[in-house]
């Protein structure tokens, strides 16, 4: 049984102007999402920025507001747990976020940001066993006790993140939605804490959602890929295939994109004009046409739905069966097919 | 260090370009002092140390030794990590340097053969943008909020080429940058613009001067992936178009690869590697470049674990000694914690700072 099971997610919010609150439009942040993890398995959600990654992530911990579908955990119903019930739920799933300068409190120890989770949980009996427990998931995450008597400016970026994750793993959690956590640190940081979630993953069964936009730290960590563009998601399968063989040119723009190390990959850039419309003001059809090197009339005017054309390999184009060059990986760019015009 | 300190003291530029701005000082613009012939570079910096300086206390090093050249038309790509000195380097070059804290300690800076820590005011204002300009990684943070883009690109040209201050010119350097619909964007505010509009806008304002070096301090960190595709695409089309040098600060060696021509890579304040990008990238002899390149998954590359670079950068002030990078490093030998090294010339016109540097590039020749 899934983990955790999304059905046709969707989170919209009011637009809101002047005194009488009257909402002239609403954005549709998801529209439409559907997916599921399986238990101790990572999946990776990609997309750029506005496409509505993070409001997944806030949706599925219910810190924003669910406008329609239904969110599964463990085969439960837990879209509209509230109050005690909610509460308790949280303590099986748990968020890490991006900006670990911001996501802790400046004014407070690492051993009280991380206590204070044992404490609304009721998690540890007495001072003694909470700063036992708290040394404890210092150490697991690869910092010592004594941090725990730092305030999160004594700290470096990498360290902090580390702070947020000990504090997402002190209720002993079983999904972890990780929301951008390696973006704003440096190079070097950031394989250190891929390295921690991997190794933490292992120790702990635990089961990732792992948001990012860059797609090879993506690839690296994860079974699954799903790709959102503009609210809804327009490619998913495995990590594997996706990366190297993908079927919609939104995944083929953006794979194309990644700048690579290897100079001797010589590959042809598919470069998108324009930017992502706006989740208010969608194009009609497929969101992506606008942008899309392929887009023919049917585009601009019935929207695609996600379709299995090879088994766990999802995409929403209506191209997707069109015959097209094949792309071997790092040869060709993956979206060399759509350079040229079709 | 020491190596760079007598380099620096025995020479005599200083004091030279103190008295050659004196007495060049009211001459007609476009004059060149003789001697200054064709093979004269674009920048040269050599031995700059910039430190922060702190009440009653000595001032902490943070850029330490960094010398660089660029000739004319050439992209330098200069990488490093937070911390390591690179943006405030590329500040220096048109005296940007926050002051204080930040201050030249020392070394020179050179644009054109004529040193700008030496330069009065007005000689500043002539060089800053016409000579040298700059992207940085917000263009919403250094646009003006409360003025029309196109008003913005208009008062840029009126101070640097006043005869080109025209309606025509702005909508000529929107399209060359790459926005659609110019003549409603000039009318638009720049919180009216996307983050990947707005950093156009910006370059827009860098190049509108015809600056000989453009530089571009992180201007694609801030952005998307197509986004930045697109961001470096334009800087690329500029370059051969208007034929300027460009000097690239990035933390992404992917970056480099796309746009560069020759690399340097900083580490704690000092230039650890600099190599042609090519070579740099695909043979890197400094393990400190090596680790950076490898803790970078790639795409289409599986691997278990990615192999991360332990403990955190040293932070200015609190830099180990000998070899800086000595308790990270993977090959570290008992010397490496005694002995500083300096940079050493290889063959390929490379530099490492590395004693086994020589040792390291064999092993690979082999």
């Amino acid at each position: 049984m899934a983990l955790l099971e999304v059905q046709n997610l969707h989170v919209h919010f009011p637009i809101r102007r002047g005194l009488l609150t009257r909402a002239p439009g609403t954005v549709k942040a998801v529209d439409g999402v559907s997916f599921s993890l399986a238990p101790g398995e990572t999946v990776g959600l990609v997309g750029e920025s506005g496409c509505g990654k993070t409001t997944v992530a806030r949706a599925l911990v219910r810190l924003v507001p669910v406008t329609k579908g239904r969110i599964f955990y463990a085969g439960r119903d837990v879209t509209a747990l509230n109050g005690a019930a909610l509460r308790a739920w949280r303590r099986q799933v748990q968020m890490v976020f991006q900006d670990p300068y911001s996501s802790l409190d400046p004014r407070m120890t690492v051993g009280q940001a991380i206590g204070e989770a044992l404490d609304i949980h009721g998690l540890a009996a007495n001072r003694t066993e909470r700063r036992e427990r708290v040394e404890k998931l210092l150490l697991d995450v690869g910092l010592e006790g004594s941090h725990a008597d730092r305030y999160p400016h004594e700290l470096s970026g990498g360290q902090r993140q580390r702070v947020g994750i000990a504090r997402a793993l002190a209720v002993e959690p079983k999904l972890l939605v990780c929301d951008e956590p390696v973006s704003a640190l440096d190079v070097s940081i950031q394989a250190q804490i891929v390295n921690l979630l991997q190794d933490l993953q292992r120790e702990h069964g635990l089961t990732y959602l792992f948001i990012a936009h860059d797609l090879a730290v993506v690839e690296h960590l994860s079974r699954r890929i799903l790709v959102m563009y503009l609210g809804r998601i327009v490619e998913a399968g495995e990590a594997r295939e996706v990366c190297r063989a993908p079927r919609h040119p939104y995944t083929q723009a953006l794979l194309s994109a990644v700048p690579g190390v290897d100079p001797d990959q010589k590959r042809t850039r598919l470069i998108l004009p324009g930017d992502p419309p706006s989740p208010l003001n969608p194009p009609p059809g497929c969101p992506f046409h606008p942008r899309c090197p392929l887009a023919e009339a049917r585009c601009r005017v019935e929207r695609p739905v996600l379709y299995e054309h090879t088994p766990g390999h999802f995409t929403a184009c209506h191209l997707v069966d069109a015959p097209r060059p094949p792309r071997p990986f790092g040869s060709t760019a993956p979206g060399a097919a759509a350079t040229s015009p079709a | 260090m020491i190596m760079g300190t007598v380099l620096f003291n025995a020479t005599p530029v200083a004091g030279a370009n103190r008295v050659w701005t004196r007495r060049f000082a009211g001459r007609p613009r476009g004059f060149r002092p003789s001697g200054s012939g064709h093979d004269m570079k674009l920048l040269e910096i050599c031995d700059l140390q910039i430190g922060f300086r702190r009440d009653g206390a000595p001032p902490v090093p943070v850029v330490d030794g960094v010398s660089l050249t660029l000739e004319p038309g050439e992209t330098l790509g200069l990488v490093g990590e937070s911390g390591c000195g690179k943006s405030l380097t590329a500040l220096a070059i048109a005296r940007l340097l926050p002051s204080p804290p930040a201050q030249v300690l020392g070394g020179d800076i050179r644009l054109e053969g004529r040193s700008v820590l030496q330069m009065s005011g007005a000689e500043l204002r002539r060089v800053r943008g016409r000579v040298v300009s700059y992207v940085f990684q917000e263009a919403g943070a250094s646009l003006n909020p409360v003025m029309r883009v196109g008003a913005q690109l208009r008062e840029c040209l009126r101070l640097h080429r006043p005869e080109a201050a025209t309606d025509a010119e702005v909508l000529r350097l929107l399209r060359l940058v790459g926005i659609p619909a110019p003549e409603t964007r000039a009318r638009s505010y720049p919180h009216e613009l996307s983050g990947g509009m707005q950093q156009r806008v910006m370059i827009a304002l860098a190049i509108a001067p015809r600056p000989k070096l453009l530089v571009a301090d992180e201007p694609t960190t801030a952005l998307d992936v197509t986004i930045q595709a697109q961001i470096i695409e334009l800087l690329r089309d500029l370059r051969r178009e208007l034929g300027m040098s460009i000097l690239l600060i990035t933390h992404n060696l992917g970056l480099v690869g796309d746009l560069a021509d020759r690399v340097a890579v900083m580490y704690a304040g000092q230039i650890v590697e600099a190599a042609p990008a090519r070579e740099l990238l695909k043979h890197p002899v400094h393990p400190y470049t090596r680790a950076l390149l490898n803790s970078v998954p790639a795409l289409g590359v599986r691997q278990e674990r990615l192999p991360a670079i332990p403990g955190t950068v040293p932070p200015p002030g609190a830099w180990p000694g000998g070899c800086r990078f000595h308790p990270r490093c993977p090959r570290r030998q008992a010397d490496c914690e005694a002995t500083p090294p300096g940079l050493t010339e290889l063959p390929g016109g490379r530099r490492a700072r590395c004693l086994y540097a020589r040792e390291i590039l064999e092993e690979k020749a082999r």
